[in-house]
């Protein structure tokens, strides 16, 4: 086990900036995820960290130990970081058989051979992978591959694993279920775990702690996943995690309005942020799920002009004062018993009521994910 | 635990590319400034004038004019030959195709100066048993064929350069997406329209690929030239160099006139293969998927059997008949008996095996020199891959530009160069020495090292090495462990292809080999000079045989390679 340090890490190819004045810290034994788009430097990152690329300017710690410093030049190669990788492409070596594979990292440490061998049976144990000890990696499914390196990394007792996406190339059932394991694992090994991924779900889901980056490199939330989820920092890091819905804010004769329609959106906007909605600098967020509609509902008035019927629940797409909204019901919310069939269909006008909304402040649309 | 890195792990990277660096400089770029510096300065002095008098005699203008008159004609004629035959195996319903495509390539394997050498013995004015055959059936006063002429020269040639766009062509139109085919066809275009509007127009860079290709080689051909060409005083660039050279005994103004015209080759095969590289980018992979997929087959019908015919035809006339010939007349107790059976012997196998030193000296050194060369320049060819494919490393482009050299340097101009290095200009004199030859095969067959390494290089795809890294192993380790075990087919492959067409080598030793250090190839050339024809061809049975079998086992090789990875 042991923390990371990264210190104002900045990564340029040529012209090109890739990170810029990076600086986080992961804790010793926690699991954490960098949560971005793809292009954002994320693998970039991760790959600093293990030693593959070298940094620009700035330093990065493993434990108390400096391993890359862009200004002294400080350089530890990657076999010498007591690092654990698992790449997104699984990169299990096709000549060697599952063994071989899982064992490679002790013989290069020289480790006793009757030792080396239990410890292999033993990480081969622990990812499921008994009784396949012999295979050649052409002779093994995706997952199985996936836990092939899963076990390589971890048997050499790393203090530092590193996943860079380890689970976007398997299909749906297998990557929830991998998940859990790579958790189980990490609450079994006492390792650190840094996990990059573009999969907000994953994140969520495994993570102790995580970092949102956006397209340009850089942090823009960090804390748990509850965190992260309920109080997201900006817009970028609520879009990011799911699908929303943003409502421009305007102040036009002394009444907040939607959007530029003039239309008052009476809902109560907290004290605190009245002054920045008179300039125009603030939008109202939410999930398509905190809206329900309503037929002859009080509040704002919306016109639906998309149905799309997706068996647990209904996506309406709904346009409120010239936006466009997102809306989902659950469908026993919204049947209609005495005609059989679904209460609302294009063109209906429906009450829009807000069960829960956030405030934003206005970025630059290019930002947003 | 965890160490400051060492100046050892530094090094790696910057040793790898010094050392490619190295290789490549002594063995490829320092002949060939050798070679322009000698075509461009005269005692010191830049001089234009001198080349434009060297060019304008008579003889090198001439030798010029055929070199051009060859290419042109060989690459037309094996474009049709190999877009013919392609279409042919891979569009229509011609019966016993998968048999019909090897047979196509088996020209490829075999030496064409051994071909040369087998249609001189049947079609040679004089002598040529075709000829004679039928003269006697026909009662002819003169004979019907000569070989000996421009037109000789192209058809043999075009033999064993079609393949270039057979292979080519055919590859192309396997990959071809049907689909462009069938909506052509769906939009109401007859098979015709479809092959001349749709299908011609898709393959022509491939076609322009192959063709460019077949310049390329046939520009700088010695073999054929020299056998079928000398004798009437026909020559082009490679065999005007070589006599030159070789009548002077090495003189200043023969070295000048060979590298004159070794400059022209090596700036002609730059031009052809940057024209090659370009049509390729262009137009290669936009409508050819990656995928083998059927495409639709045009029913011959009533023209099935005469093309089945045909094919035949051809296959038996190009490969079996001259082989069969070569074969024959290496049994032969005199040269010109009749080929019945009572003249044959096999004492002459007997005789240049163990008897004649000449030629147990052409076999050994051969062997020899072709075995190092192969696993010094297969080595030093996944050396250089490594670097080029694999490495992030300052100065790369030093060794981008190097690695394209060998590729575009005709086995003459090779020769010429080490000639001018390794002669004792520069300290070492290897003349007349096997190691001069050693050198020049290396950078003979560097291009084929450097592109079997790298296509085996681009499969291990670059995390399978940060894994190892990540696993604890150094960068040697990760070599020696993960990247030397995934390439070895590669290598292997390396190896027999730069030693099989090392063996039969003539035009780079041709120029090159002294009183005791002649190879196979050489030794049948002079052989054949020397006209001791029937010994020529017992040693080409001999060189035939090895090359066979070697395909054999580079077949067996590969297969039992591929499986395990």
């Amino acid at each position: 086990m042991a923390h990371v340090r990264i210190e104002k890490i900045a990564k340029h190819y040529g012209k090109h900036s890739v990170l810029e004045d990076l600086s986080i810290f992961i804790r010793d034994g926690e699991c954490f995820t960098f949560l971005g788009p793809s292009g954002c430097g994320k693998t970039v990152l991760l790959r600093l960290i293990a030693g593959f690329e070298k940094p620009t300017h700035g330093k990065i710690f493993i434990g108390e130990s400096l391993v890359s410093s862009g200004e002294k030049g400080t350089y530890v190669p990657p076999e010498r970081r007591n690092i654990g990788v698992v790449f997104q492409d699984y990169a299990v070596w096709p000549h060697k058989t599952v063994f071989g594979n899982v064992i490679y990292p002790l013989e290069i440490k020289r480790t006793a051979k009757a030792e080396a061998r239990e410890r292999t049976m033993a990480a081969i144990g622990e990812v499921g992978l008994d009784g396949l000890e012999d295979r050649l990696p052409f002779q093994l499914s995706g997952g199985q591959q996936q836990r092939v390196a899963l076990a390589r990394a971890l048997v050499s007792r790393p203090e530092v694993m590193l996943l860079d996406e380890p689970l976007s190339n398997l299909d749906a059932n297998l990557r929830e279920e991998m998940r859990f394991e790579i958790k189980e694992l990490q609450k079994n090994m006492n390792v650190t775990i840094l996990y990059v991924t573009h999969d907000q779900e994953v994140a969520l889901a495994i993570s102790d702690r995580m970092a949102v980056m956006d397209t340009r490199g850089a942090i823009r939330q960090v804390g748990t996943p509850d965190e992260v989820y309920e109080e997201p920092a900006d817009s970028f890091v609520y879009s990011f995690l799911g699908i929303s819905n943003f409502i421009p804010l305007t102040f036009e004769n002394g009444t907040v309005c939607a959007g530029h329609s003039g239309r008052p959106f009476n809902l109560p906007v907290p004290d605190r942020i009245i002054d920045k909605v008179r300039m125009g600098q603030v939008r109202a967020g939410c999930r398509p799920y905190d809206i329900l509609l309503s037929r002859n509902g009080s509040g704002l008035q919306g016109r639906i002009t998309r149905v799309a019927y997706l068996g647990p629940i209904v996506d309406y797409r709904v346009d409120l004062a010239g936006v466009e909204l997102r809306v989902q019901q659950d469908v026993r919310d919204v049947h209609d018993e005495a005609a059989g069939g679904l209460a609302f269909t294009e063109g209906d006008t429906v009450g829009l009521t807000f069960l829960d909304l956030k405030w934003f402040d206005e970025e630059t649309p290019k930002e947003e994910g | 635990m965890m160490k400051i890195a060492s100046f050892k792990d530094k090094g790696v990277a910057e040793l790898l590319l010094a050392l490619s660096v190295l290789v490549l400089v002594v063995v490829v770029a320092i002949p060939m400034i050798l070679i322009f510096w000698n075509a461009l300065f005269v005692e010191g002095a830049f001089n234009l004038a001198d080349i434009i008098q060297v060019l304008s005699q008579p003889d090198t203008y001439e030798a010029l004019r055929n070199s051009i008159v060859i290419a042109a004609g060989v690459t037309f004629m094996s474009t049709i030959l190999g877009v013919f035959f392609a279409w042919l195996v891979s569009r229509t319903d011609l019966p016993m195709k998968s048999l019909m495509k090897l047979m196509f390539l088996v020209p490829f394997m075999l030496p064409s100066f051994i071909g040369a050498l087998a249609w001189k013995i049947l079609l040679s004015p004089r002598s040529g048993y075709i000829n004679k055959l039928l003269m006697a059936l026909f009662g002819l006063e003169d004979p019907p064929f000569n070989i000996y002429t421009l037109a000789g020269i192209i058809a043999v040639e075009t033999m064993y350069l079609f393949p270039f766009v057979f292979i080519q062509v055919s590859g192309a139109l396997e990959r071809m997406d049907p689909t462009l085919e069938e909506s052509a066809r769906i939009s109401g275009a007859g098979l015709f329209t479809i092959t001349r509007r749709i299908t011609l127009p898709l393959m022509l860079p491939s076609i322009a690929a192959g063709a460019l290709l077949v310049a390329l080689y046939s520009l700088a051909h010695f073999g054929v030239p020299a056998i079928l060409g000398t004798e009437i005083g026909l020559y082009n660039i490679p065999t005007k160099i070589y006599e030159k050279i070789y009548a002077s005994g090495g003189s200043f103004q023969a070295i000048r006139t060979g590298t004159i015209l070794s400059a022209i080759l090596v700036i002609s095969a730059g031009f052809i293969l940057y024209l090659q590289s370009f049509i390729l980018k262009k137009g290669h992979f936009q409508v050819i998927g990656g995928k083998s997929m059927r495409p639709m087959l045009l029913k011959l019908r009533g023209f099935k059997i005469p093309l089945l015919i045909f094919s035949i035809v051809y296959i038996v006339v190009t490969v079996i008949l001259p082989t069969v010939t070569i074969f024959l007349v290496g049994t032969l107790k005199t040269y010109g008996l009749s080929l019945s059976f009572e003249h044959m012997t096999l004492k002459n196998l007997w005789y240049i095996i163990w008897e004649w030193k000449l030629t147990k000296d052409a076999i050994w050194n051969s062997f020899y020199i072709s075995l190092g060369a192969s696993i010094v320049t297969m080595l030093a060819g996944t050396l250089i891959s490594y670097v080029i494919v694999k490495m992030k490393v300052r100065g790369k482009f030093i060794i981008e530009f190097l690695g394209v050299l060998p590729f575009s340097v005709p086995g003459t101009v090779i020769a010429l160069g080490v000639i001018l290095m390794w002669s004792g200009k520069f300290g070492i004199n290897l003349y007349n020495t096997a190691w001069i030859i050693f050198v020049a095969y290396i950078a003979r067959y560097m291009a084929f090292s450097l592109k079997s390494n790298s296509a085996a290089l681009e499969q291990v795809h670059d995390s399978l090495e940060e894994a190892a890294r990540a696993c604890g192993a150094t960068h040697w380790q990760s070599l020696r462990d993960i990247v030397i075990p995934l390439i070895k087919p590669g290598m292997v492959a390396a190896f027999f292809l730069i030693f099989l067409p090392a063996l039969r080598e003539l035009t780079t030793s041709v120029l090159l080999y002294g009183p005791t250090t002649r190879t196979i190839g050489v030794a049948i050339y002079t052989l054949n000079e020397d006209g001791e024809t029937v010994y020529a061809c017992t040693l080409a049975s001999v060189a035939l045989v090895i090359i066979i079998l070697g395909h054999a086992l580079i077949k067996r090789v590969t297969r039992t390679g591929s499986e395990g990875v």
